[in-house]
């Protein structure tokens, strides 16, 4: 009898440990590490920022887009309090932002360089103990990193030997060192070749998939679609857009499909296409010799429909849905406002 | 380690091991000796070589008018021409043959004497035979007139006068000398210190700018602490230059002296007499100058020169590391050095006419509570007695402004280093003040 009640217990502890669990997980995946209300900033009667309110869902990988002299590094610096906001505020896990966040950040900046006539190690200590770490922690941790990224044997070279990509990696170093809840990128990749691009891209979502929350301003649109979930687009002081980047690429898909039909009759099935459908000339690769196009179905049309018709006038060889890439919105979006 | 701590050691280190910073806290010390040893040694050389005059006295007045002193031999040459005189004398290659012809009257002796010389001789050596010639015409014109030259000589009399203050203060003219040494000595130390360290505080905040690391840094710790930071740390690698300067300086007169028996300071002995209205035995000399040293008001002097150096020090450093916040590289502090230097340079011309002329004038009154001079000038002024409530207010003034211009430059600052690649003109800078 005894023994059973305390099954009972056991079970009883487990479960509310699970649930308690699942709760935190749930309540964790939907929590906001930083937000951003109502951010403004003037620069005498320059107006940098116009009321920008931003939410960046904790363990994403948040793209802050928007072209050159958008607002972007205005954001970003008010966000690291080197700037502070005429009106609005941010909050910082929960937290409105205070002095000592700055341990909780890391700020790889787009204008970003290191003291030329110091020693690499000791420069990398001096911004470490800068960023709170103790002298011996940081030791410890830079020898982890230093030998992590294969650069171990640099310790004692001045930074003015090395070349434009080895002081990158040692910013990278430097910037996640402490081990940062929110970590701020912009324009990373910008220095490294292909090789170190791709080693860096893999070690900040390595950094998100230990529990870092990363903020990532870029023009490359092509990293954006690789590694943002999220976006935000400013654009002449304004935020125009922003959302789950899968979100947006819902929004902005047209029901336009990139279909490939090989037939004896092209012309017929050309004029037959145009007139029941809108249609655009198209070219994607393909060892088949047949009629490209770019097909758009009216909103309530499914492709279903589409296909049985297209099957109907010949071999069906490629049916793809067009899916607006990060490029594309960017572009359409900016043009627009 | 707190921020400001770390800064200030980074800064500190990194000046301190900077290759240029070493070699001239070492080279400037064996320059400064190097230079005046070399000249002490040079004029030393220069008074080595004898020179000789022959002279031909046809008068007969003179024979015994002319002693020879180390650097200067007179021979008399008797029963020759001036022919035959000018070409022993140019074969002896003597330095020159004075002739003084037979004259009926002393006074025709005026413009009758001739030197004859290869080249235009030095005016020391024809001041001291004129003074020897009219000496003796003197005498001679009074014995003519019936006077006793020995009477006169007996009259004469020389008048000192003692100097004493309303309150009885017995000073002296070795006094104000020395007060013009201390005063002047503080105010220039001052002058250069801001120089030197001012525009290391520049260019290092420039470093910052043009190596990019700025923005790394501040987004770990506020612009005013490393601005602060900056200016404490590269205080301190000057405070450590100086007195390695004074240290080896120091040493290397000594074993100057000791080695080649040269000292080096005794090229500035003109200068010391000028000041001190020479003419005094050594031995007493020291006793006095050690005298009106206790006389000055020591205490006053060095609470003060402390007060006015950080303070005007402080002053500046700010204002040079608001220039550097503001451009880009070097070349384009011109335009906003030249209000910072022009009341700099004011106060050393100041200080070193206005104070001397007169310690408590207007002008010097004036300029000793502006803040820009005042760190200058009234340290220069102190020596010669203000008042209390005098160097108190000027004080007051200076660490009021400074606070005014540590303001002024955080914000420059804080703007400036994160802007790059224009030139900013004053119009901006005032905009700055305002973001």
């Amino acid at each position: 009898m005894a023994y059973k009640q305390h099954k009972l217990l056991l079970i009883l502890s487990f479960a509310s440990f699970a649930i308690q669990y699942l709760y935190n997980f749930l309540h964790f995946s939907m929590e906001k590490l930083l937000v951003a209300e109502n951010v403004s900033k003037s620069f005498g009667d320059f107006k940098a920022l116009n009321k920008i309110s931003i939410e960046v869902p904790k363990g994403s990988i948040f793209g802050l887009l928007g072209p050159n002299g958008a607002g972007k590094t205005t954001f970003i610096r008010i966000i690291n309090q080197i700037t502070m906001p005429d009106t609005g505020h941010v909050i910082l896990d929960g937290e409105a932002l205070q002095p000592h966040h700055i341990q909780h950040i890391g700020y790889l900046p787009e204008e970003r360089g290191l003291y030329k006539t110091m020693k690499v190690g000791e420069q990398a200590l001096y911004l470490a103990q800068l960023k709170g770490l103790s002298k011996q922690e940081a030791k410890v941790r830079l020898k982890h990193w230093f030998e992590r990224l294969e650069i171990g044997d640099w310790w004692n070279k001045k930074v003015q030997e090395l070349s434009k990509g080895m002081a990158q990696k040692i910013q990278f170093v430097v910037t996640v060192l402490h081990e940062p809840k929110l970590l701020i990128f912009d324009e990373p990749f910008s220095g490294f070749d292909p090789i170190n691009a791709n080693l860096i891209k893999d070690e900040i979502l390595k950094l998100r998939n230990d529990g870092a929350t990363v903020i990532f301003s870029t023009h490359r649109m092509e990293s954006v679609e690789e590694m943002c979930d999220h976006i935000a687009l400013i654009h002449k002081s304004n935020k125009i857009l922003d959302g789950k980047l899968i979100d947006i690429k819902r929004a902005y898909k047209s029901n336009t499909f990139e279909v490939g039909i090989h037939t004896n009759d092209p012309n017929g099935v050309t004029s037959a296409l145009k007139e029941r459908f809108e249609v655009f000339p198209a070219s994607f690769k393909s060892i088949n010799d047949e009629l490209q196009y770019k097909i758009k179905l009216p909103a309530n049309a499914s492709a279903n429909d589409l296909a049985s018709y297209l099957i109907s006038k010949g071999q069906l060889t490629h049916f793809v849905e067009v899916i607006p890439s990060a490029n594309d919105i960017f572009i359409e979006t900016v043009q627009k406002n | 380690m707190n921020h400001l701590s770390l800064i200030i050691k980074r800064e500190y280190l990194n000046k301190v091991r900077n290759k240029s910073f070493i070699i001239m806290t070492f080279l400037s010390p064996l320059i400064m000796v190097g230079i005046f040893t070399l000249v002490a040694y040079l004029s030393e050389l220069n008074n080595d070589k004898i020179r000789t005059i022959a002279v031909l006295d046809e008068s007969g007045l003179f024979s015994d008018q002319f002693e020879s002193t180390p650097g200067l031999q007179y021979t008399m040459l008797n029963g020759v021409t001036l022919a035959e005189a000018k070409i022993t004398s140019e074969e002896n290659g003597d330095y020159g043959l004075l002739y003084i012809p037979k004259t009926d009257s002393i006074k025709a002796l005026s413009n009758a004497t001739t030197f004859y010389s290869e080249d235009s001789p030095s005016l020391m050596v024809m001041d001291d035979i004129e003074d020897a010639i009219a000496e003796k015409a003197n005498t001679l014109r009074l014995k003519e007139a019936g006077i006793d030259a020995q009477t006169i000589k007996s009259l004469r009399i020389r008048v000192e006068a003692n100097l004493e203050t309303y309150k009885g203060e017995e000073t002296s003219k070795l006094g104000s000398g020395l007060k013009l040494a201390f005063g002047g000595a503080a105010g220039y130390l001052l002058f250069m210190f801001i120089i030197i360290y001012g525009n290391m505080i520049m260019r290092s905040v420039i470093e910052e700018k043009t190596s990019r690391i700025i923005e790394v840094i501040i987004s770990s710790v506020q612009p005013m602490k490393l601005l602060l930071g900056k200016i404490f740390g590269t205080t301190l690698a000057g405070i450590t230059q100086f007195l390695a300067w004074v240290i080896l300086i120091g040493v290397l007169s000594a074993l100057m002296t000791s080695i080649l028996g040269i000292d080096p300071t005794s090229v500035q002995a003109p200068q010391q007499e000028m000041l001190e209205s020479g003419g005094l035995a050594t031995d007493s000399m020291v006793q006095e100058v050690m005298m009106e040293i206790s006389k000055l008001p020591i205490a006053n002097l060095i609470v003060m020169f402390i007060l006015f150096f950080v303070g005007g020090y402080l002053l500046y450093a700010s204002l040079y590391a608001a220039i550097g916040a503001a451009v880009d590289s070097e070349t384009d502090t011109q335009q906003f050095m030249l209000p910072i230097l022009m009341p700099l340079i004011l106060a050393v011309y100041v200080g070193f006419f206005t104070v001397i002329d007169n310690p408590h004038g207007t002008v010097s009154q004036v300029f000793s509570y502006i803040p820009f001079t005042s760190p200058v000038v009234m340290l220069m002024r102190i020596p010669f007695g203000v008042p209390l409530w005098q160097q108190i207010l000027s004080v007051v003034i200076l660490f009021a402004t400074f606070i005014g211009t540590v303001w002024f430059a955080a914000k420059i600052y804080r703007v400036g280093i994160l802007m790059y690649g224009k030139k900013p003109s004053y119009r901006e800078l005032i905009k700055w003040l305002k973001y």
